[in-house]
């Protein structure tokens, strides 16, 4: 990188952002090759394309160069990344996504903080240059904290029961987040002063982590989806700061894709997404003691693995109903061994996908095809509740608030309104279950006392192979 | 040089949710892996921002974690994306057990 007064076109400018275009359209066009599993894995590939041109186009750059340190840093991601990657579990991908929108959101807040500091505290740099940054670096901190707390709980490395202050949270939650705009309004305003900055990026960091330890096991999906949309927001406000074209449109695609998501998971569950943020459901403070109200004081009918195993080898269609106690037990494959040995005896199969079940969006449709389900039977809520009504078993693993009937007739259920697969429906109801614990949400779940309901007891893995083992000697 | 910033985002807001709406409820996770690794798009900024003049030690720290974190998004979400997809792309009736998957 000599000659700089003979700059050749590669350096130009003009050219560079011909280069971010490119990749940015490849992104986009990647993107939507996602729309059906059989262009998806090309579309994935088009974008990581566009993403090496953008990274290239900015290594073009005329810069202080510190190439070592890039490298450096470049093959400490690579070193993490790349096993990481290759290793994780289908169950584990909810911890997976969680800690890789931290990271992104942590690389978003360290790049502003560096800017701050490389520019004298914005010294000379245009206010909306110092406003986006800000932002960048306020809602980066909130999303890194924020997910290494998701990530834990998921990981079970932190207590999986939310963690509230009580009543006091919201205020303190309000309170930080005004501070943390106070003193990014103090900077912005031209005050230079590092303390107010990192007293900022506290209160942000702060915020992040009150935010999630009060969300429960069946939140997770919608906190996941939240944090994702953060970074992606993150990382645009990242790009108008920097004046980089593809950082902007990637950052908004993640930003709108996060937003969606979460709209999606919080429609799911029939709730507001502040309410889901302010705790609730999988349980603030108010519904831990307010749960079962001990009006189920019906009978449970339990049955063993042959009489289920007899049941299934007479149906003509079984309708499976997995939920987060399949991954826990990563039963998946033992799953579509059961389906595989009832479809050999002519049975039809299907499997019906709550929006929120399990603990991120999309995580049984993963795991089920991680088992080699064909993706055409797995049905969506609307599509499979109209066939319950001709189904002779449904056999429900694992999956327990996304059944709970009270959801339609209770209306002083904390779960009421919620959409439900209407499993009651089927002639049949197995439920796999290790015992009558309630679930997540501490809720007690009608669906097993009524009549046409029997409970196999155990863990979803051994109880499945139970089942078919059963059915051979049928 | 704000206002054609703001243009692009708005747009690219609009342009994303019109792409992401089409995406159906089975890929959501590996959509979220597949956002994971294009956030990992400000690798871009710590490449632009360590290569600034006048970057003290500290800086250069926090740079090269910023350019490991976003390399790891970029490496990690785009191969555990393609692993998830190649599942997903499998036929019903011909799993052929390849790729180096335990």
């Amino acid at each position: 990188m000599s000659g700089l007064a003979t700059t050749s076109f590669i350096q130009n400018a003009d050219f560079l952002h011909v280069l971010y275009i490119v990749a940015f359209a490849l992104f986009i066009y990647g993107l939507s090759g996602l729309t059906g599993p059989r262009t998806a894995v090309r579309g994935n590939r088009i974008a990581a394309v566009g993403m090496a041109i953008a990274v290239l186009a900015t290594l073009l750059q005329p810069t202080e160069g510190n190439w070592v340190l890039i490298v450096v840093g470049v093959l400490i991601g690579a070193l993490i990344g790349v096993p990481a990657a290759r290793r994780v579990k289908m169950t584990a991908m909810p911890q997976m996504v969680a800690l890789f929108n931290g990271v992104g959101g942590g690389a978003v807040f360290l790049i502003a903080w560096a800017e701050f500091r490389n520019s004298h505290g914005y010294i000379a740099t245009p206010t909306y240059v110092a406003l986006f940054s800000l932002f960048a670096a306020i809602v980066g901190s909130v999303s890194f904290w924020g997910s290494l707390i998701a990530f834990g709980k998921l990981q079970e490395l932190l207590p999986g029961r939310p963690i509230t202050l009580g009543r006091p949270q919201q205020l303190v939650n309000g309170l930080l987040l005004l501070g943390a705009l106070l003193l990014a309004a103090l900077v912005a305003d031209g005050s230079h002063s590092q303390l107010e900055f990192i007293g900022m990026l506290l209160c942000a960091a702060v915020l992040g982590k009150l935010v999630v330890l009060p969300i429960g096991g069946a939140d997770m999906p919608v906190v996941i989806s939240m944090l994702n949309a953060f970074t992606g927001l993150s990382a645009a406000a990242t790009g108008v700061a920097l004046n980089n074209p593809a950082l902007i449109v990637a950052g908004m695609i993640v930003g709108a894709s996060g937003s969606i998501l979460t709209n999606l998971m919080a429609v799911a569950m029939n709730r507001s997404i502040p309410a889901i943020i302010a705790g609730g459901f999988g349980g603030g403070g108010q519904v831990a003691g307010a749960s079962g109200a001990g009006e189920q004081a019906g009978s449970v009918r339990s049955v063993s693995a042959a009489d289920v195993a007899i049941q299934l080898a007479y149906a003509r269609l079984v309708v499976i109903v997995p939920g987060y106690g399949m991954a826990v037990a990563q039963a998946q494959h033992a799953v579509r061994e059961l389906a595989k040995a009832l479809e050999a005896r002519g049975v039809e199969v299907q499997y019906a996908i709550h929006p929120v079940a399990g603990r991120m969006p999309g995580h049984m449709n993963v795991l089920l095809a991680e088992a080699d389900v064909p993706y055409d039977q797995l049905k969506e809520m609307d599509q499979i509740n109209p066939e319950f009504a001709r189904t002779d078993v449904a056999l429900v693993i694992g999956a327990n608030d996304v059944t709970n009937p009270a959801a339609k007739t209770n209306p002083g259920s904390p779960i009421y309104g919620m959409p439900i697969l209407d499993v009651e429906a089927a002639h049949s109801v197995v439920v796999i279950k290790r015992s009558m614990n309630p679930g997540f949400a501490g809720i007690e779940n009608e669906l097993y006392y009524k009549p046409n309901t029997s409970m196999l007891f155990g863990d979803a893995k051994s109880a499945v192979t139970a089942i078919t083992a059963e059915l051979a000697a049928v | 040089m704000l206002i054609t910033n703001l243009t692009i985002l708005v747009l690219a807001g609009f342009v994303g949710f019109a792409v992401i709406s089409k995406v159906p409820n089975t890929l959501h996770t590996p959509l979220m892996s597949g956002t994971n690794a294009i956030h990992g798009i400000v690798l871009l900024g710590g490449l632009l921002v360590i290569g600034f003049s006048g970057n003290s030690t500290f800086n250069k720290v926090i740079l090269v974690i910023a350019i490991a974190f976003g390399t790891i998004n970029i490496v990690g979400g785009f191969l555990v994306t393609d692993r998830m997809l190649e599942m997903f792309k499998r036929k019903p009736e011909a799993p052929p057990p390849k790729d180096g998957e335990e």
